[in-house]
This record gives C-alpha cells, sequence and structure tokens, in this order.
C-alpha cells in the first residue's frame, strides 16, 4: 500500500506539503488529477502516479499546462472531482484556459494548485501568482504549513463545488518542500457517478454566453466573499494596539518574530488563509482602533494594496507599512531575520541582528551536466562545426546547463518553447547561422506551434531536438516520446521524428550524439543546407543514462582511463567538461589529467575526441569502483 | 556533553552536502525520529537539482518554533557532509553552534579542471573552529565501510548527532525512525553505521 493511502487512524505521518495536498486531495475523494511537472509541484503529480491505480484516480502527465487543466476541468463538469497542479510559470501558459474557466465554471469541485517559486530555486522568474486568481475572479487559499495544505485542499474543493468555480491553491516553494506532521483524516470510498446534462447556452462561451457568465461571476464573487468573511481560515490572534496582517509561510516567520522580539501583547495578528476574495469586513474590524499595520508578505504588496482600499473605504487612517520604507523586502523569499529586521524598524522596537560570519571566497560547486549525458556530447559536436558564430536559443531542461563554461552553448531564453520561436525570429534579423536547442519533452510541451510558424514561413533554422527519452530535469516524468518503461522498450506513441515529417519537414536527420564522427558528418551537411531557406531537424537521440539505468538495470561494463601518452593539451577539459575528469599537479613533475572512475558512465565520448584515452573492462567481481 | 533541559528547547539543524551524498535521507531519519518521539519538527528542503552535483541544502527545526527555514547565524547545528561545504555554510552558524562535518572532500569541477583550488583541509577547518563553539570531523565514508557500505556516510553522519545527545531521542525512536526511511534490506547495515557514527559522537 502507498504511504499516503494510509487509513485515517488518527496517526500522523511526516509529510512534504505537496504529500500533504495529495492526502488532502484524497480525502475530498478527488478522481481525476493531470500535470505537466514543475519545481517545486512536481511531487503532487508523482505521488498521484505512483498511487493512482491503487486509489482509483485517474491520473495522466499532460503534454503542458493548459492542457492539464482543460483535461481536468471536463472531468469537474462531469461531476468527478479533478485536480491540477503546476509551478507558477505554468499558470501563464494555462492563464487562457484560467480567465474563462472561471466564467464557465464547474460542477464538482476543481482544485488548482499553482506552486510559486519566491528566490528562484528552480525558475526563471518569481512571479507573484495570487494576482492571477484577483484577474480571473478565482477564489484563493494560502496555507502556511503542511498540514494546514491537507486541510485546505479539502476546504478548497469544498468551496469549489459550492460556488461551481475552480479553487486556486497558492503555495510557494517552502510549503510544498517543506516536511511536517501531516494528521490523517478518512479516505471516502464511494465513488462518484458521472454526468453530463447539455447546456451550451451556460457552457459554450460565445459573446452573448460569456456577457451573462461575466455578470454571473462578479455576483459569485460577492457570494464567495461571504464565505472568505466567515472563514476559519481568516484568523486573528494577539492583542494590542499594533497590527500585522500576513499569509501562508510569512505568517510562520511572523509568529517567531513577534515573540522573539518582546511584541507578545502588543501586536495582533491577521493571518489570511482564505485570502481572495479580500474579506474586507474581517479587515476593517481587525484595523479598527488601531495604530498602525505592518503587512509581512512575500514577493508582491498583493495585501498590502487591498489593505489600503480597505483603509480608504472606512475612512481610517490607520498607517500601512510593507514593501516601501526598507521594511519588508520585495524580491526573494524571507526568513525570520528580515520579518524581525522589518517589524522592529516599523514598530520602533529594538533588534540586534545575528552576527553573520564571513567566509573567504570558495570553489564554486554549479549543477553540471552529468558524466555520460548526451547533450553534451551534442553541444561538443554543434560547437565543432558552428562554431561562435551561430546563434544558440535554448530552451527549459537539464540542456540549459549547457549555458556554462566550457560548453557556453545557450545565448537566449525565455519561456518553454522559446528556442524555436526566437530562432525563426533571429534568422529573419541577423546574417548568422541560428541553431536552436529544445528538449524532447519541452517540444511536445511548447516547441510544436513555434516550429510549425518557422515551417509556414521558410525560417532558415537549424533545431537540434535533444531526445534523451524523459522529461529528466524534473525527475524522469514521461512524455508522449517515451520508448522505456518499467517493462521494457516500447513504441513510443507519439515519434517526435513522425512529428517532424508530418509538419512537411525534409532536411530530417537522427542521430545518435555518442557518436561523435556520425554526428558531425551530419551536422556538416545540414550547415551546408542552411544555405537555402527553410527549417532543418536534427534529433540527437540517446537516452538519458540515468533514467536508463533505472529504467533498464543495464550493467556498466566499461570506463575509460587517460593513457600514459597524453600530452596535456586539455582539450578535454576545456571543450568537452565531463565532471568525471580531473587535472591534477599543475605546474609540477607529476602533472596530469586523470578520469574518476567512480564517475565515468562509461559513454565513450572522451575516447572518440582524444586518442589518448582507451576503455578498461569492469571486472566481475569488484569493478572499477 | 549537552543535555536537554526539561521542555522541549528549539534546536535548529542546518544539513549541507553534495548532490547524491543522501543529505535529505539523513534530514529525514532525523526529522521521523523527532516525529517519533512525540517532539514538534519541520523539515525544509529545496530539490531539483539535487542530481547534477550541485550544492544540496535542507535543515530540520525542532522544538517550538514556526519558520521552517533557517537564516544566516541560526543554526544551533550545522551538519555538513564535505569540508569546503563546511565553510560555505559558515554564515548559518553562531559562536555557539556545533558543527559536525564530515572531512571526505568531493572535488568540486571548477577545481577539477582547474579553474579554482581547493582549500587546505587545515584552512577550512581553522576558520570554522574560531567562529563556533566546537566542530567534530569525522571520517564519515570511513565509518561506513567499516559497516559495509560507503553509501551510508550519511546515516553515520546522524549517528554522531544521535551520540552527541544534544537532542532527547531514544534508541528506539531513531530505529524506528531509520525503518521507516530505509528498505528493510538495508536496515542492519545502516544501523551498525548509524552506532559506529554514535560511538563516535558520543566520545567527542
Amino acid at each position: 500500500m502507498h504511504e499516503l493511502l494510509t487509513p485515517g487512524n488518527g496517526a500522523k505521518l511526516l509529510l512534504l506539503g505537496n504529500e500533504a495536498i495529495v492526502r488532502g486531495a484524497l480525502e475530498a475523494n478527488v478522481r481525476f488529477v493531470a500535470a505537466y511537472p514543475g519545481t517545486p509541484s512536481s511531487e503532487i503529480i508523482d505521488r498521484f502516479a505512483q498511487l493512482g491505480d491503487e486509489a482509483g484516480v485517474y491520473v495522466e502527465y499532460s503534454v503542458n499546462e493548459k492542457i492539464s487543466m482543460e483535461t481536468a476541468c471536463a472531468a469537474a463538469v462531469s461531476g468527478v472531482r479533478s485536480l491540477c497542479s503546476m509551478k507558477h510559470v505554468g499558470l501563464n501558459v494555462a492563464a487562457d484556459a484560467f480567465m474563462t474557466l472561471a466564467y464557465v465554471g464547474v460542477k464538482a469541485g476543481m482544485v488548482i494548485v499553482v506552486a510559486d517559486d519566491p528566490s528562484l530555486h528552480s525558475s526563471q522568474n518569481e512571479q507573484d501568482n495570487r494576482y492571477f486568481a484577483k484577474m480571473a475572479g478565482v477564489p484563493m487559499l494560502e496555507p502556511s504549513t503542511p498540514e494546514e495544505a491537507r486541510e485546505m485542499t479539502i476546504r478548497a474543493f469544498e468551496i469549489s463545488e459550492k460556488h461551481g468555480i475552480p479553487c486556486m491553491l497558492r503555495t510557494t516553494t517552502r510549503v510544498n518542500h517543506c516536511r511536517g506532521p501531516v494528521s490523517l483524516g478518512m479516505l471516502p470510498t464511494e465513488k462518484p457517478e458521472p454526468r453530463f446534462e447539455k447546456d451550451p447556452f451556460n457552457l459554450v462561451v460565445v459573446p452573448m454566453v460569456g456577457r451573462k457568465l461575466r455578470l454571473a461571476l462578479l455576483e459569485k464573487l460577492e457570494r464567495m466573499r461571504e464565505d472568505a468573511e466567515r472563514s476559519p481560515f481568516n484568523v486573528v490572534s494577539g492583542g494590542g494596539s499594533w497590527g500585522i496582517v500576513t499569509s501562508g509561510v510569512s505568517y510562520l516567520y511572523v509568529r517567531d518574530a513577534v515573540r522573539d522580539l518582546g511584541l507578545e501583547g502588543r501586536v495582533k495578528i491577521l493571518k489570511l488563509g482564505f485570502s481572495f476574495p479580500y474579506p474586507r469586513r474581517v479587515v476593517r474590524e481587525f484595523i479598527e482602533g488601531l495604530e498602525k499595520v505592518l503587512v509581512v508578505e512575500e514577493l508582491e504588496p498583493f495585501h498590502e494594496e487591498a489593505l489600503c482600499v480597505t483603509a480608504q473605504e472606512v475612512g481610517s487612517f490607520v498607517l500601512v507599512g510593507g514593501k516601501g520604507g526598507d521594511l519588508i523586502p520585495r524580491a526573494f523569499e524571507l526568513d525570520v531575520v528580515r520579518v524581525k529586521r522589518g517589524v522592529s524598524r516599523f514598530f520602533g522596537v529594538e533588534y540586534e541582528p545575528p552576527e553573520v560570519f564571513s567566509i573567504p571566497e570558495l570553489p564554486q560547486r554549479p549543477p553540471n551536466l552529468c558524466p555520460g549525458c548526451p547533450h553534451r556530447a551534442t553541444y561538443h559536436s554543434v560547437k565543432k562545426v558552428f562554431g561562435e558564430e551561430a546563434i544558440y536559443p535554448t530552451d527549459i531542461g537539464c540542456y540549459t546547463l549547457g549555458l556554462l563554461p566550457p560548453l557556453r552553448m545557450a545565448d537566449f531564453l525565455i519561456c518553454m518553447g522559446s528556442s524555436v520561436s526566437t530562432a525563426g525570429g533571429f534568422s529573419k534579423v541577423l546574417d548568422r547561422p541560428v541553431v536552436a536547442f529544445i528538449g524532447d519533452s519541452t517540444f511536445f510541451h511548447g516547441g510544436l506551434p513555434g516550429l510549425v510558424n518557422s515551417v509556414s514561413h521558410d525560417h532558415r533554422i537549424l533545431l537540434v531536438i535533444l531526445d534523451n527519452g524523459t522529461t529528466a530535469m524534473t525527475g524522469h516524468q514521461p512524455h508522449p516520446g517515451v520508448e522505456l518503461t518499467p517493462r521494457g522498450k516500447v513504441e513510443p506513441k507519439v515519434s517526435i521524428e513522425a512529428v517532424v515529417r508530418g509538419f512537411g519537414i525534409r532536411k530530417i536527420a537522427t542521430v545518435n550524439p555518442l557518436q561523435v564522427k556520425k554526428t558531425q558528418e551530419t551536422l556538416e551537411r545540414m550547415r551546408s543546407e542552411l544555405q537555402a531557406p527553410g527549417v532543418s531537424v536534427l534529433i540527437a537521440k540517446s537516452p538519458c543514462p540515468l533514467f536508463e539505468n533505472r529504467m533498464l538495470g543495464k550493467k556498466q561494463k566499461v570506463v575509460f582511463e587517460v593513457q600514459p601518452d597524453c600530452d596535456l593539451c586539455k582539450q578535454c577539459l576545456e571543450e568537452l567538461g565531463c565532471p568525471a575528469f580531473v587535472w591534477e599537479g599543475a605546474g609540477t613533475a607529476g602533472e596530469c589529467v586523470r578520469i574518476n572512475p567512480a564517475l565515468c558512465s562509461g559513454c565513450s565520448v572522451c575516447a572518440q575526441v582524444c586518442k589518448s584515452v582507451k576503455p578498461r573492462r569492469i571486472d566481475e567481481s569488484g569493478g572499477a569502483q | 556533553m549537552t543535555t536537554m533541559g526539561e521542555e522541549c528547547r528549539a534546536v535548529r539543524i542546518f544539513f549541507t552536502g553534495v548532490g547524491g551524498q543522501g543529505t535529505l535521507v539523513a534530514t529525514r531519519l532525523v526529522g521521523e525520529a523527532a516525529l517519533e518521539e512525540g517532539m514538534p519538527v519541520t523539515l525544509s528542503e529545496i530539490h531539483g537539482m539535487a542530481q547534477r552535483g550541485g550544492v544540496v541544502e535542507s535543515s530540520v527545526v525542532v522544538g517550538d518554533i514556526f519558520s521552517p527555514i533557517i537564516a544566516d547565524g541560526e543554526a544551533d547545528i550545522l551538519m555538513a557532509f564535505e569540508p569546503v561545504e563546511t565553510l560555505r555554510a559558515l554564515p548559518k552558524c553562531h559562536s555557539g553552534t556545533i558543527v559536525i562535518s564530515n572531512t571526505v572532500p568531493i572535488v568540486p569541477f571548477t577545481v577539477a579542471v582547474g579553474q579554482s583550488v581547493y582549500p587546505s583541509h587545515e584552512t577550512i577547518y581553522s576558520l570554522v573552529m574560531e567562529r563556533v563553539c566546537k566542530v567534530v570531523e569525522v571520517d564519515a565514508v570511513a565509518l561506513a565501510r567499516k559497516a559495509g557500505s560507503d553509501r551510508a556516510a550519511n546515516v553515520a553522519m546522524v549517528g554522531v548527532l544521535a551520540g552527541m545527545d544534544r537532542l532527547a531521542i531514544s534508541e528506539a525512536s531513531w530505529r524506528e525512525a531509520l525503518s521507516r526511511v530505509l528498505p528493510p534490506r538495508l536496515f542492519d547495515l545502516n544501523w551498525k553505521a548509524f552506532d559506529l557514527g554514535r560511538k563516535c559522537g558520543s566520545g567527542s
């Protein structure tokens, strides 16, 4: 039995926030889950994929966030509770569906989990998605802890179902990836009866329907606001003539700060959990009689602005502090020290921040493409053939790490799928070769429309599809082109090559990038083909070695070694940048380049690049490790 | 040796290491043991880049504290799985911090290719010792090897922490936690590594 299906017997499990959301959804009888993985939300769909069959929940890894939202909303419109989850930028992809789904609504509860990433731990920006809830008019809950994430997930289904509108559960990295004790409630056993009633004049959004639904949504907003006013998630604690309004993980920092600064009894705290529609009455009552109020929240002044409007409505002159005046920083996540600093400054109490020890400059340890990663081989070959002159738009995945030296094979990136479309644009204004890189999963996620666009406009580009057979960066989730499964090798549901051919592209080649000479010869040919207008596609196909190992349990047969005839040219270090390579004894007589056998994956690329590298068989007994 | 007072005093433990060292399993192990002991506990992890050889940081906060993460200058215990990472995490420490540090280096790629220099053992540990109250240097890999596998170094590190008795966690809770975090076939080996670490920690 999966841990998250443990019967509710009063026991507590130590769960990630993401796992607590899964548990809450199961307790709320979710039966349909769809998502595209993305840090910090991935464990939600991953856990569902592990337990779906056992729990009687339909689970799919959708090709992108928009598709996941649309798929899941169809279930909820048919009376089946559904959930979709995404990282914050995923909501940009799904925004088209999100904005109008708020009009059309749902019949059974639907929860949309949106995981923001303050401090950009694993993201390209730190947008504050609470504005999306406000823009769409969708109710929003903001949990602070894993325990609360479970509880709010259950309530989110109820709110959604009651008002016939999806409910957004807005988390941040420190909720998703915190692990805390979570109590287990009962798991339901009754299965919902799916039912679809034809109702085109409410479900098919043409302008006349949209106008009616727009007005209905505004009425809904007021009814939902009434629920927010009475919600136990909007709670006041403490007392005094000063106030703090906060939400999400910031609430936790506030609690510690108020205690540590000796402000208990002087400050009352309003924690907003059901935070949109904004509970104006709760806030009005809270600020009544207060001298000053500080709003402590991560990222944008979302609650601060709402508070100012509410104060103005009742003619309150309460002094409001927040993002301005060096109090609560707007960029990056908060911690208890940052919050104490803001609280002490605003209320004028003493605080001495802890002394922070300084350290000398240390060797950096950036993440790196793994030893044996086929992307390294592809980048090496493309660089050999196209050099520094070409422009290299790239995309989002492990291969974005090709940005770092010594490869330096990334020139432009904004979002999922931007490699192809920006390449098209570059090709029209620059008289330089344009070679774009996109991963297999990202190709399906956001690359297809851009490629069709480039074909139809004869963009002179070479698109290299880095096909490692999995969604590697987020933890090896499947996609439509997957060939390796725990049951062995299968035909892909959607072949990338067939798709590309179907778009009418004729200049196509598929290579194994670990075969260096063949790959470079193919690239030479494709470079000359770029003289004529039109799109060329190279599919560099070789499985992610970590994934292949996990799926097929293949044993490594050889490791590679640098032979004594090495002339120390160091091209291996300067061009390949494989982490298994070590340069030792610089400037001494014993100077040498060595391959760490514990890291070597046996991919053989280095041996094809340098004649001084030779394989050694791993003997059966001890191995090379 | 320090022991806990009557009430559950707050302890903030910061973990740092390199992707692949099993720091997240170690974090989980401490968290499960604290939960088993009935202490309030919160863990915080950063996922995503762990497999690509980058720095992995996590934390365990035990006792009556709300904040799930540890700010600079706040860690009471630093569990550092690698020497240079010990020094990199020094800003998390205060003058009363206890540092448990695995002395086996994992050379960063930037050093391997000659872009930077790995500081000497003396440089690292003298800088750390100057600042904090206590540094326990452990060859966790040797302990793990003695138990049967280098890979159990993470559990040996937790053993050292247990041996220092800063957390009032019973042997039974540690055992229960270990059996919850690892598959049964790995229990004996890891318990041995834990025990070797514990002896090392209590002797220090």
